[in-house]
């Protein structure tokens, strides 16, 4: 009896011993709260959530790669506990939801029948797929297949697949069954961190917004008079939707496919619509944010793209504080744009909606003079986005450019929103043709200039300036000449008194690009005025921030940064924005806000900032289609208000109104609710009504419903 | 015993799993998918010979010599599970990403009855040292490619149009069951 005790216990002790030794040699320091939350997870590992096993997802957690509820297996006790023992409110945490964005249009009733096969997979390996559409969804229904909780249903009208939220545990089996990439996981972090990509079903509108808005999704909401749904959409991908619904040049609408038939859509009066609704409601509707992550970031610049990325990286749960030079935010849309297009109160309104997400702000601090990058990194910074503008006016250095009278056209401008004396004259010259020019001579007429006459050197369609600009202008009272290129200016005592200029021809140049310009001889004469504005271009002053921090440029006196992360030379700072890429538009400056928030996001949490694969950046040639069938032509009726041009002067009264409610919804039905491919073929008749239903963050145009119509 | 003989025995004839019915958990467990097959399959290859070798020499050394074979169940496990935990303190240090991977799966092989039939059975057949080691890597390997086949045969399945009745396990085990006739084909080549 003895020996066996005596056996068995030396076995056990010698294997104690050698355990002790190997676990004192290949002692890995791991976070005890990994093996705690391994611990509490059923120890399934299952690969649901999409990790190696669970000590992979214990792990990801606590790093906070992985939301607390990931498990598909625990449910939310578990989440519950982790929550708990990690010390953070798993309300806060967002639940994933599978959804698809392709929205299939009337696909059903002409779908491929393949002969034998039931996969989608296999259809696409063997016929590439559904016989009209080649990036849509096939309709077979893999994803109904692969879904273990019976989330997903196959319309059969339709044929596309309808996702039901309150099955869907974010597992992303259909996601991985779906060959053509059109189901995605979509949380709030989800949407903000997604960018687009060719391999999704984008319409055209959608790939032209810079900001990357999903414009169908939107008017279907507007359609249907869910104006708050509507607006969140934008939001999603533009936290300024008052101001850019006034501003914004419309690049969607010059790709809208309703242009083969008739006009296009009128996609940002339906925008300034709906951010109207909620601005007069008085009541904010509240936009989520995640739970804090514990890191703080600083952007320096309050412009449109500092404020988008600021609003962006709060949601995502990091420390925001902005660091603005001005009194006030708001950027060039402020300083830049006069109050007849955007005022004060308008631009607040946005400004405001992201402050409150618990956003603080510095104003009348300069970057280079007050503080440097160093000074935030020793402050406990973990990065910094620097979205300064393009605040230096570029002037043509002709004879005569110190004579007084002579301005930069973000000069004239900035003096009627700050203290600074406004520059008055009574015969202005205007020297460029963008909008900031038609600012500049619209303002002065305004601002009770006798005569303004806007000289451009190139040809009337090499105008930058939206083409309503210059029509409004010239309505207004503006004198333009094209091919007329300034020469010297005249003075007398050190005052301007008037600008010599030449008549010019064009040649159409060997390189590409702009034609050449040939002043035509004999042709000069002088024009007598006694203010010059001078809208020819802006830059960055980076002179300081480069002696402070340096910082590297390029040879355009913009930051220097990577194209594909926004990451400067300095290691964890971004630049974007017109400091970036040179004065641009206000909603590209707001798509690279949330493009550094990205970066930033991934840089500060992981490290690594992945690189976008297939990421969309040209219209996608496939998208184009020549002709609409079934489309009735139905010209747009949402014409916006505009006040009499005798109102406009001596006052800077808004000038273009807000469409109705009932031209927003008429506008909002002429969509097409196009993919790459496809769009709603069949026209509605009258009585009946789109029905966008299903999925909580994108509607699945499913049916048409009948409404009946009071006789 | 001659050699080859063993080892064509242990990988197919008698193989470990589909004709001897040991070790079926993971084989149900871990077959979705063909890379975590790989990861289960090189752990248990990895797992039986060390144990092999160890129980091996314990059988011969401490427990025949005083008679005491009878504690050889015990022992065997109180090996086995010592081996595995020692195998998992290594792994974690050295390839995180494989025990990240084999997860809760490591600790399975602890009481997987795979491992601790492989050890029994080279002690019933009194088998001597070179025997041993082919024995237990052959039957390992065995083991391996069921499992690999059976991950493959898993990951077809998935994408087939099964009706939704027997869909997930009971379309695998209706597929293994199918394989065990094949192998049991193997009959007759060797003892
Ligand atoms: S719908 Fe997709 S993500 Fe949701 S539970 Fe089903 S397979 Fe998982
Ligand atoms: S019709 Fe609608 S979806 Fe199609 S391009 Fe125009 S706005 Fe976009």
């Amino acid at each position: 009896m003895i020996t066996p005790i005596v056996l068995l216990t030396s076995i056990g002790f010698v294997a104690a011993v050698i355990l002790g030794i190997a676990g004192r040699l290949f002692y890995v320091d791991e976070d005890p709260r990994i093996e705690a939350v391994a611990n509490l997870l059923p120890g399934a590992n299952c690969g649901g959530c999409g990790q190696a096993g669970c000590n992979a997802t214990a792990e990801a957690i606590v790093q906070r790669r992985l939301e607390v509820n990931v498990c598909v297996v625990g449910g939310t006790e578990t989440a519950e506990a982790i929550g708990t023992l990690l010390g953070y409110d798993v309300t806060g945490s967002e639940p994933k939801l599978a959804c698809s964005t392709c929205e299939g249009g009337y696909r059903a009733a002409r779908k491929y029948h393949y002969s034998g096969l039931q996969d989608c997979r296999a259809a696409l390996q063997l016929y590439h797929g559904f016989i009209r559409c080649e990036n849509g969804c096939l309709g077979l229904g893999s994803c109904f297949k692969a879904c273990k909780f019976s989330a997903i249903r196959m319309d059969n009208v339709s044929g596309l697949p309808v996702f039901d939220p309150d099955r869907c545990v974010g597992c992303g089996s259909c996601i991985e069954a779906c060959p053509k990439g059109i189901i995605s996981l979509v949380g709030e972090k989800t949407k903000i961190l997604h960018w687009n990509q060719y391999t999704q079903c984008l319409s055209p509108c959608r790939q032209r917004c810079p900001a990357q808005i999903n414009i169908p999704k939107y008017l279907a909401h507007a359609r249907r008079g869910e104006y708050g749904a509507a607006l969140m959409t934008i939001k999603d991908n533009n936290p300024l939707p008052v101001a850019t619904g006034r501003v914004c040049p419309e690049l969607c609408a010059t790709e809208c496919r309703r242009t083969i038939n008739d006009d296009p859509l009128a996609i940002n009066p339906v925008k300034r619509f709906v951010s109207d609704w909620e601005r007069s409601s008085g009541k904010r509707i509240p936009v989520s944010v995640a739970a804090d992550t514990g890191y703080k970031i600083a952007v320096v610049g309050g412009g449109p793209s500092g404020l988008s990325a600021a609003y962006y990286l709060r949601r995502l749960g990091h420390q925001v504080e902005i660091f603005e030079k001005m009194p006030k935010l708001g950027g060039m849309p402020r300083y830049g744009i006069p109050d007849y297009r955007l005022s004060d109160e308008q631009l607040d309104w946005d400004i405001e909606g992201i402050l409150e997400l618990g956003i603080t702000a510095h104003t009348n601090v300069t970057l280079g003079k007050d503080f440097t990058i160093q000074f935030l990194r020793n402050n406990g910074f973990d990065a910094v986005y620097l979205a300064i503008g393009a605040w230096f006016g570029r002037m043509i250095p002709l004879e005569g450019k110190e004579l007084t009278g002579i301005y930069s056209g973000i000069d004239y401008l900035r003096r009627f929103h700050t203290d600074e004396e406004i520059i008055q004259g009574k015969r202005f010259v205007v020297i460029g043709a963008g909008n900031v020019a038609m600012d500049c001579a619209r303002s002065a007429l305004r601002a009770g200039a006798s005569s303004v006459l806007l000289i451009f050197r190139f040809s009337r369609d090499l105008m930058e300036a939206n083409a309503h600009e210059i029509t409004d202008a010239e309505n207004e009272g503006v004198i333009m000449r094209c091919l007329v290129s300034p020469v010297r200016f005249i003075g007398e005592n050190g005052r301007l008194t008037g600008i010599e200029v030449q008549e010019v021809t064009l040649r159409h140049s060997p390189t590409g690009g702009l034609p050449e310009v040939i002043p035509v001889e004999g042709s000069n004469e002088i024009v007598d005025c006694d203010v010059v504005i001078q809208a020819v271009g802006q830059a960055a002053d980076l002179n300081d921030i480069i002696a402070a921090d340096g910082l590297a440029k390029t040879r355009y006196s913009t930051i220097d940064a990577d194209e594909d992360t926004l990451q400067t030379s300095l290691p964890g700072v971004f630049a974007g924005g017109d400091c970036y890429s040179g004065p641009r538009l206000m909603v590209e400056a707001i798509a690279a806000g949330r493009y550094a928030a990205r970066s930033i996001h991934y840089y500060v949490t992981t490290g690594a900032i992945p690189p976008i694969e297939y990421r969309q950046r040209e219209m996608m040639a496939p998208a184009m289609i020549d002709s609409l069938v079934n489309v009735i032509p139905t010209p747009t009726s949402a014409i916006k208000p505009v006040i009499p041009v005798e109102d406009r002067m001596g006052t800077f009264r808004e000038v273009e109104g807000t469409i109705t409610e009932q031209q927003c919804q008429q506008e909002a039905n002429r969509c097409l609710n196009c993919g790459i491919y496809c769009y709603d073929q069949d026209d509605l008749p009258r009585d009946q009504t789109r029905i966008a239903r299903s999925c909580p963050n994108e509607p699945h145009i499913v049916e048409k419903e009948e409404m009946a119509l009071p006789n | 015993m001659d050699l080859f003989y063993l080892a064509i025995s242990a990988t197919f004839v008698n193989n470990i799993l589909l004709a001897q019915y040991l070790g079926n958990c993971p084989f149900l467990g871990v077959s979705k998918r063909i890379e975590t097959a790989a990861g289960m399959a090189a752990a248990i290859i990895f797992v039986t010979i060390l144990s092999a070798v160890f129980t091996w020499a314990v059988l011969v050394y401490m427990l025949r010599p005083y008679g005491l074979e009878f504690l050889q169940t015990l022992t065997f496990i109180l090996i086995i599970a010592s081996l595995v935990q020692f195998v998992e303190i290594i792994l974690k240090k050295k390839s995180k990403v494989l025990y990240d991977a084999l997860g809760v799966y490591l600790a399975l092989i602890t009481t997987n009855c795979a491992v601790l039939g492989v050890v029994l059975l080279v002690a019933r057949k009194e088998l001597a040292f070179i025997e041993m080691l082919v024995f237990s890597s052959t039957s390992a390997v065995g083991y391996a490619l069921a499992l690999l086949l059976f991950a493959g045969h898993r990951e077809r399945l998935q994408i087939s149009a099964i009706p939704r009745s027997m869909q997930g396990t009971a379309i695998a085990l209706v597929t293994a069951g199918i394989m065990s006739l094949a192998f049991i084909g193997f009959r007759g080549m060797a003892n």
